[in-house]
C-alpha cells in the first residue's frame, strides 16, 4: 500500500513538473511515466513473450494473442487470480498486479503454454 | 518481440517464400476424415480420398464406419477460410461410399470457439451425411468458456461425468472418452480419477475376445508431449484394456494422420476436416499449417473403419478429401 501511494505522489510531483517545463518536456515526461505502468505480453506461435515479465507493483499487464488458434492467460493458482475469456486472433486481455509476488499462469486450451509474472 | 514479426518469414528453408507460418496457413485447408472397416475384429481405417482405389471386398466387414474430426467450425483464417465447405466435401465422399458406413464418430473440435452457431451449422451440415447416428467426444475448443456445459447439453445427454460413454455395436465395444477437461499448466491431455474408475469398470465384465475401439479427442498415445500431443493418464487407461485381444485408438487434435502398433492395441488419429497441422517438431509450434489452395483437400481427411465380425481383425485407413 505504501508504496503504491508514493508511487502516486510521484505522479503528482510529474505532473506538477510537467505543468512547469513546457510542452517537450511534458510529452517526454508521459510516456516515461506510461511505461511504467503497462506491460504487454504477446502471444505468438503458441508462446508467450517474454515469458517471464517483471514490473512494479501497480502494472497492468495486456496480453494480445496474435495467433491464428485461440488461447487463455489462466493463473495457476486456486482461487484464480485471473483468468482471461478465450482470446481469438488480435483479442487482449488485461491484468493489474497491485500486490508484489510470482504469477506463474497459463494458456488452459494448450496447457504446455506458460509464463510467469514477477510483481516487485 | 517485434512488431513486424508476424509477417515476416522467418524460416524459409526451401525458398519458397513459404515459411512455417505461410505453410500452416494453407495446411488448414486440410482435413477429411477415416473409412473404417472392422474384420474379423482387426480395425482397419482408410483415409476418405483414397477409397476410390479401394476394392469392395476390401471395404467390406463386419462393420464399418466413419471417423471424422476437428472441423473447426468458426475458423476462418487464411489456412481455410471455408471450413464449412470442406466439411460438405466430406459428407459427400462418406455418402458416395459404395456400403454406407453404419455410423460417424467425431472425434472434437466441432467447433472452433463453442459458439451456438457454429454448433448449429456443424449439426446442419451432417444432417445430409446418409450416417444418421453421429458419437461424439469434445476437443478442447468445444467446452470453452463453460467447462464443456453446452458441449454436455447438445451431445452428451447420455453420457456420464464429464461426457465419457461406451456402447455396442456388432459385438464391437465402443468407448468414447473426455481427455481435455481440466487441463493442467506445462501438462497434457487428461482422463482424470472420475473416467478411469468408470472405464475400469465399463470393461471389466466384457470377453477377452471382445474388439474395443476407443476415441477420445486428444491423442492417448505419446505422439509429441512438447506440443501437448499426449495423454498423461493413458497408461492407466490402457492398463485396463490389456488383456483384450483388439485395441483400436481412434484420436483427432493433430490435424494428420498417425498410425501406430504397440501390442494388442493399434492407435491412429485422423486428419482434420479443417486445416492441417505439422508433423511434430517439424514447426515451431502447431499452429494450423497453410497449403496451397489446390493443395488443401489432400490434406484433410475422414476415417472409415470397417469391422468383420467372427473374425477377429480391425483395421482402420485414413483417406483424405481430393
Amino acid at each position: 500500500m505504501r508504496r503504491s501511494v508514493s508511487i502516486a505522489g510521484l505522479g503528482v510531483a510529474l505532473v506538477l513538473g510537467m505543468l512547469c517545463f513546457g510542452t517537450s518536456q511534458k510529452s517526454h515526461m508521459a510516456s516515461a511515466q506510461e511505461k511504467m505502468s503497462t506491460m504487454e505480453v504477446k502471444i505468438d506461435n503458441f508462446s508467450f513473450g517474454p515469458v517471464t515479465l517483471t514490473v512494479p507493483v501497480g502494472t497492468t499487464v495486456t496480453w494480445t494473442n496474435r495467433d491464428d488458434i485461440p488461447h487463455t492467460v489462466v493463473s495457476t493458482d486456486e482461487p484464480k487470480t485471473f483468468k482471461s475469456k478465450v482470446l481469438d486472433t488480435d483479442e487482449k486481455f488485461s491484468f493489474t498486479f497491485s500486490k508484489a509476488g510470482t504469477y506463474p499462469y497459463f494458456c488452459s486450451i494448450h496447457p504446455k503454454m506458460t509464463g510467469k509474472v514477477i510483481v516487485q | 518481440m517485434s512488431e513486424k514479426k508476424k509477417d515476416e518469414i522467418i524460416h524459409d528453408h526451401n525458398h519458397d517464400g513459404i515459411d512455417r507460418r505461410g505453410f500452416l496457413k494453407c495446411m488448414a485447408w486440410a482435413g477429411t476424415g477415416a473409412f473404417c472397416v472392422m474384420k474379423g475384429g482387426v480395425l482397419s481405417s482408410y483415409s476418405l480420398s483414397r477409397v476410390s482405389e479401394m476394392s469392395t471386398a476390401e471395404m467390406m466387414g463386419e462393420l464399418s464406419f466413419v471417423q471424422i474430426s476437428d472441423s473447426h467450425m468458426g475458423f476462418n483464417k487464411p489456412a481455410n477460410p471455408d471450413v464449412a465447405g470442406t466439411l460438405k466435401a466430406a459428407v459427400d465422399k462418406i455418402n458416395g461410399l459404395s456400403a454406407a458406413p453404419e455410423f460417424m464418430l467425431h472425434t472434437g473440435d466441432i467447433s472452433h470457439l463453442s459458439k451456438p452457431e457454429e454448433f448449429d451449422t456443424v449439426d446442419q451440415i451432417l444432417k445430409s451425411a446418409k450416417p444418421k447416428d453421429v458419437f461424439y467426444v469434445p476437443g478442447e475448443h468445444d467446452v470453452l468458456n463453460d467447462d464443456g456445459k453446452q458441449f454436455l447439453e447438445r451431445y452428451g445427454k447420455s453420457s456420464k461425468g464429464g461426457g465419457w460413454y461406451s456402447f455396442d455395436k456388432k459385438g464391437v465395444h465402443f468407448v468414447g472418452l473426455v481427455n481435455v477437461m481440466n487441463l493442467k499448466a506445462g501438462g497434457l491431455g487428461t482422463l482424470g480419477h472420475d473416467q478411469l474408475e468408470w472405464l475400469e469398470d465399463d470393461v471389466k465384465h466384457l470377453k477377452s475376445s471382445t474388439p474395443i475401439v476407443v476415441f477420445a479427442h486428444i491423442p492417448l498415445w505419446s505422439v509429441y508431449p512438447e506440443w501437448g500431443w499426449g495423454t498423461e493418464d493413458s497408461a492407466q487407461a490402457l492398463a485396463y484394456l490389456k488383456k483384450f485381444g483388439s485395441v483400436t485408438v481412434l484420436n483427432g487434435h493433430i490435424h494428420q494422420t498417425m498410425q501406430k502398433v504397440e501390442g494388442n492395441v493399434t492407435f491412429h488419429t485422423a486428419a482434420s476436416t479443417a486445416f492441417p497441422q505439422p508433423a511434430p517438431g517439424k514447426a515451431d509450434s502447431p499452429g494450423p499449417m497453410k497449403v496451397p489452395a489446390e493443395q488443401l483437400k489432400s490434406v484433410l481427411g475422414i476415417t472409415d473403419v470397417n469391422y468383420v465380425q467372427g473374425k477377429h481383425a480391425l483395421a482402420v485407413v485414413d483417406s483424405s478429401l481430393a
